[in-house]
């Protein structure tokens, strides 16, 4: 796919992404960092009902060469992952954006959104302004 | 050259190590020799080893005289096996790698897992890598190991087990030399990360996995079992009991007895453990054009790539061996492995009655047995004298069978040689 | 490539595939004891139902097989492999021909050492040339790879410092080290923690001196490094070490640099590993086997792994000294594994050490620095240099380091393609994506063994496939081409692991 950085989400600087729905959120990661790790071959998805913190790792994705910690761009909790990545973890690289997301998490602290970059200032990080 | 390099001299291209830290004198080391010489000289030292062409030997105790069939040498002294690296090129290595893939097919048919490693260093080493992935996966410190499984093992579990601080504990063998069930079940509790059982044990009991394995496995700690591949012929196999992961030494399967190595270890886990498997691990796939070819696969397990927070540190591992392993059991076959482990099994139960000494273990057995010897030291000196090495002496290992002798019965131990063996037993009596 | 005559290839076939009910290579030893039923010697439940389903196949069938499976190998002994930090040196026949002797190969471990004089004598010397190469006094034989030597450092590390009643947490390592020493520093129950690399690739001292402390264990470091440079502040790095009260740890990977020149033990070293299938020709067999061995400083020794190798002197002075094997050790670390270590991979490093001698250890050092010199030297020429810029430019020890940058950023080519591009060749490529401190690495060790000829070719080679990808960047990107397979798809086997072969139809065995 394309190179690009929607405008309805929200971006950490490690290259991850929130989807912002009220006090819930999806996470994932950007299409630069999926271009950075090459093809995907493993995602573990955390368990529903961890918490998570912003700015640490909750998982672990894995291309054939490379392991990367997966950051949280928001604290929260939980809710679901996306167990369909166990078995096509190639949809992190095929669909980032979508098919690719992986993990809902019931917002602790909303107000942190106000810390994440909108698209243009993310772009701008990775030299893509 | 050095003037390519912009150098006057040889010297100048070390000018960076500090005079401080040069040596300034010569390697006092004996000079150079011609190939001739060293050949002499090596041919002299090996001639003050008694080899176990030179005597008749029942020493077993881990590493076994098996006949080594001619292929196994042929193929195995192939510069295309024996010079190349570790196959990080896979376009130049698919000889190695299918080997590997062959290998780990080997693995899992003997042990009855679907899972197998390319190689470990040895048997004792791998046993103790089986206890990292424990602690790995458990999160629990507390290992309870039978004493039946081989001395060196529990040596190498415990000195691995000094770095994840880890407590290594043992549970005796009862009175017919078998794991004492009763105390095994009571060791193990809820902190106890894996429960290590080998099979036979290191005496040649066959040991009764069933209600172990459902003791071992109570409290979630995981099962490893440490098997002898010349036994799964006839031997159910681990995988049959729930083991967790069967480990084992492979020198019997066509390799060398080379004072103890290398050979190399085997690894085989259930499925769920492949990502935290230790080692070098072959896989399928296809090229740019579809074809079928192999490669090192679930690389991001190793050091190179997970570097601090890799399942083992592992790298070099034992390939040639390996590769003589699968060559050997392609050469023993589907068939082959049954029949030579029948053959053993009659073999040794056929010895222990000739012998007619009191059993240590009087249970079922295969390939070896303990029994007790009065004057061991006397019986060992006449066995010499008439040319056999009559097996392994317990009492450094088990204090409790200070009288012990382990006799080990492979398929080139014939009936005739055991005859011999007996007589000696029979000749001690008269003296007594 | 276009206009290539497609040739016919065989399918592959494992030797599962290969299996047909009734084949057979072994014939069994005549059954001279009485034929009992297996059912009287072995409990119902212990006896296997179902033999486990190895190949059916005649010897001719196996011997073709495998030796098909080894034209699909490129080795050392076919052409140059210039694998950085791998010491792909050549492999003396000779050492081949004397661990196969039968007092050595035909050994029991076992034997009483009374009858194993030689192979004891044998390892008692190995050891004491290790000690003398490594400036170190004792020497354990024991561990079976770099790897499990690195193990066995930590752990004497640990019993050195708990021993003294004190609990270390850290060890130290540079960021330029091999994966297997941070991987070691886990499995040994410590925490790593990253030392720098200063400008010119030496440790960055003041990096050191800011995580140097009474809480370190040890420094874990090879030198020279993995960029192939001998660090020159090593003396002081060994005092911001030791003043804390730490250990030194010296990864031999490196070693065939400096035999004979200069001594870890005299560069302040406490504990050394070699890889006697790097320094001392013991062939690499495609993974194995090696042997680690590991030499230390008085203060280490009592926690040496146990058996240890001793030689005793006669009582009466007259006699000639016996070998034996001491199993009491009362402060070890006690076993890595079993038996006394890869005894057959000793023989062939001591043929190698009494073939070369001390003065021709020291003519393998010079030579191979000086042949990675030469080959620099030839791979800083224009235009490679433009696409293939020397990491650090300094003299360099027996290998070196190239950045790919150059290429892919002016000729769309990454390494991996340079390196598969070499493969069409017929030279292995070097070592490639380490170390990791510098982008695109191509790192490359000749070693002694080679030829100004083979060194002057592989230049060459270098420089036809970037004149090539100036041309045709495509070329690089797909190849090779000339090989038993192309690229293979390692995403998917990774995805999707397949590490077995499926049980045949008609093996008997279907599951």
């Amino acid at each position: 796919m394309e190179e690009t950085y929607p405008d309805d989400l929200r971006y950490h600087a490690e290259h991850d992404w929130a989807r912002i729905e009220g006090d819930h959120a999806t996470f994932g990661v950007t299409w630069y960092a999926q271009d950075q790790l090459g093809e995907v071959v493993f995602f573990d998805p955390p368990e529903v009902g961890t918490e998570v913190v912003a700015g640490q790792a909750y998982a672990e994705v894995e291309s054939v060469k490379a392991v990367s910690d997966v950051i949280a761009p928001l604290s929260g909790e939980i809710v679901e992952v996306n167990e369909a990545l166990r078995e096509s973890p190639e949809r992190v690289n095929d669909d980032p954006y979508g098919e690719g997301w992986m993990v809902k998490v019931r917002l602790s602290d909303p107000a942190e959104v106000d810390e994440l970059m909108d698209a243009a200032a993310y772009r701008e990080t990775i030299g893509k302004s | 050259m050095l003037a390519a390099i912009g150098v006057g001299s040889l010297d100048e291209l070390f000018a960076e190590i500090p005079e401080s830290v040069r040596l300034r004198r010569e390697l006092d080391l004996p000079p150079g020799m011609s190939e001739q010489d060293v050949f002499e000289h090596l041919s002299e030292l090996a001639a003050r080893n008694r080899h176990a062409d030179e005597e008749v030997t029942f020493v077993g105790a881990g590493a076994y005289d098996h006949y080594v069939p001619a292929l196994v040498d042929a193929i195995a002294s192939r510069s295309e096996f024996l010079t190349p690296y570790t196959p990080y090129q896979p376009e130049i290595s698919q000889g190695g790698l299918q080997v590997m893939f062959e290998f780990q097919t080997a693995i899992s048919e003997l042990t009855g897992l679907p899972v197998a490693n390319a190689s470990m260093y040895d048997g004792p080493s791998s046993v103790a890598s089986a206890g990292y992935l424990a602690k790995l996966e458990t999160g629990r410190a507390r290992f309870v190991i039978s004493r039946g499984v081989h001395p060196h093992s529990r040596q190498a579990l415990r000195t691995y087990s000094l770095g994840f601080a880890a407590e290594v504990v043992e549970t005796p063998l009862d009175e017919r030399g078998a794991t004492d069930l009763d105390a095994l079940a009571a060791a193990v509790d809820g902190d106890t990360a894996a429960v290590f059982l080998q099979q036979p044990n290191f005496l040649g009991t066959v040991e009764d996995l069933g209600p172990l394995a459902e003791a071992a496995k109570r409290t979630g700690a995981l099962l490893v079992c440490s098997v002898d591949p010349m036994t799964l012929g006839v031997l159910r196999p681990p995988g049959d009991y729930g083991v967790d992961v069967a480990v084992g030494e492979g020198q019997p399967l066509g390799n060398r007895l080379d004072f103890g190595g290398p050979s190399f270890g085997f690894y085989a886990a259930q499925e769920r453990f492949i990502r935290r498997m230790p080692g070098r691990i072959a896989g399928e796939t296809v090229d740019a054009e579809g074809r079928r070819g192999f490669v090192l696969t679930l690389q991001t397990r190793e050091q190179h790539i997970r570097r601090e927070r890799a399942t083992h540190n592992i790298c070099t591992s034992q390939a040639l061996n390996a590769l003589m392993g699968v060559v050997y059991l392609a050469w023993l076959g589907r068939r082959g492995i049954v029949e030579i482990g029948e053959l053993m099994l009659r073999r040794t139960h056929y010895a222990r009655t000739a012998l007619g000494l009191e059993p240590i273990n009087p249970g079922p057995v295969v390939r070896e047995f303990a029994v007790r010897v009065p004057d061991l030291d006397a019986f060992f000196e006449r066995a010499r004298a008439n040319g056999i090495n009559p097996g392994y002496r317990l009492g450094r290992d088990y204090p409790e069978y200070a009288d012990g002798l382990l006799v080990a019965i492979t398929e080139r131990r014939t009936r005739a040689q055991i005859d011999a063996l007996a007589s000696l037993v029979a000749r001690q009596e008269v003296h007594a | 490539m276009s206009g290539r005559t497609a040739v016919p290839r065989e399918p592959t076939l494992t030797i599962y595939e290969r299996s047909r009910e009734g084949r057979r290579a072994f014939t069994p030893p005549r059954l001279d004891v009485p034929e009992t039923p297996i059912e009287e010697l072995l409990p119902h439940d212990a006896i296997r139902r179902e033999p486990p389903a190895l190949p059916e196949v005649s010897e001719p069938e196996i011997v073709r097989h495998y030796n098909n499976l080894s034209r699909k190998n490129f080795d050392l002994d076919t052409g140059f492999y210039p694998l950085g930090s791998c010491t792909m040196k050549h492999n003396p026949k000779l050492n081949e021909r004397v661990a196969a002797l039968p007092g050595h190969a035909r050994l029991h471990p076992l034997q009483d050492p009374e009858y194993a004089q030689g192979a004891l004598e044998l390892m008692w010397n190995l050891e004491r040339a290790l000690s003398e190469i490594s400036g170190l006094p004792h020497v354990s034989l024991q561990p079976s790879a770099g790897s499990h030597g690195e193990l066995a450092g930590l752990l004497l590390t640990r019993a050195y410092h708990e021993d003294r009643g004190e609990r270390r947490h850290k060890v130290l390592t540079p960021d330029t080290a091999h994966g297997t020493n941070p991987a070691t520093v886990t499995m040994a129950g410590y925490e790593v923690v990253k030392v720098g690399t200063a400008p010119d690739g030496g440790v960055d001292l003041d990096d050191l001196r800011a995580k140097a402390s009474d809480d370190v264990a040890c420094l874990m470091l090879t030198n020279p490094n993995t960029l192939g440079l001998f660090d020159r502040n090593i003396e002081e790095i060994a005092r911001i070490v030791h003043d804390v009260g730490g250990t030194l740890y010296y990864d031999g990977a490196n070693l065939n640099a400096v035999m004979g020149i200069s001594r870890p033990g005299d560069m302040g070293f406490d504990i050394v590993h070699f890889n006697l299938h790097k320094t001392f020709t013991q062939p690499h067999g495609g993974g194995g086997p090696g042997a680690g061995p590991i030499a230390v400083s008085d203060r280490i020794e009592p926690y040496l792994p146990c058996p240890r190798v001793v030689r005793r002197e006669p009582a009466n002075g007259k006699d000639a000294p016996r070998f034996d094997l001491e199993y009491a050790c009362p402060k070890s670390i006690g076993r890595l594994r079993g038996f006394h270590g890869n005894f057959g991979v000793f023989v062939r490093a001591y043929a190698y050490i009494r073939s070369v001698g001390g003065d021709g250890l020291r003519d393998v050092s010079e030579t191979a620095v000086l042949n990675a010199n030469y080959l620099r030297a030839l791979l800083a020429e224009e235009p490679i240099a433009e696409y293939l810029p020397i990491a650090f430019d300094r003299t360099c020890m027996h290998e070196f380091v190239l950045s790919g940058r150059g290429a892919r950023e002016k000729l769309g080519i990454k390494t991996l393609d340079i390196a598969k591009r070499m493969l069409d060749h017929r030279v292995h490529p070097p070592t490639v994506y380490f170390p990791l401190l510098v982008d695109e690495a191509l790192m490359i060790e000749p070693t002694e063994t080679e030829t100004k000829e083979t060194l002057d070719r592989f230049a060459e080679i270098v420089r036809e496939i970037l004149e090539e990808a100036k041309e045709d960047p495509e070329i690089a990107r797909n190849a090779p081409y000339s090989t038993p397979v192309r690229r293979l798809d390692e995403a998917r086997a990774a995805r999707q692991p397949i590490v077995r072969q499926p049980r045949q139809p008609g093996s008997g065995a279907e599951r």
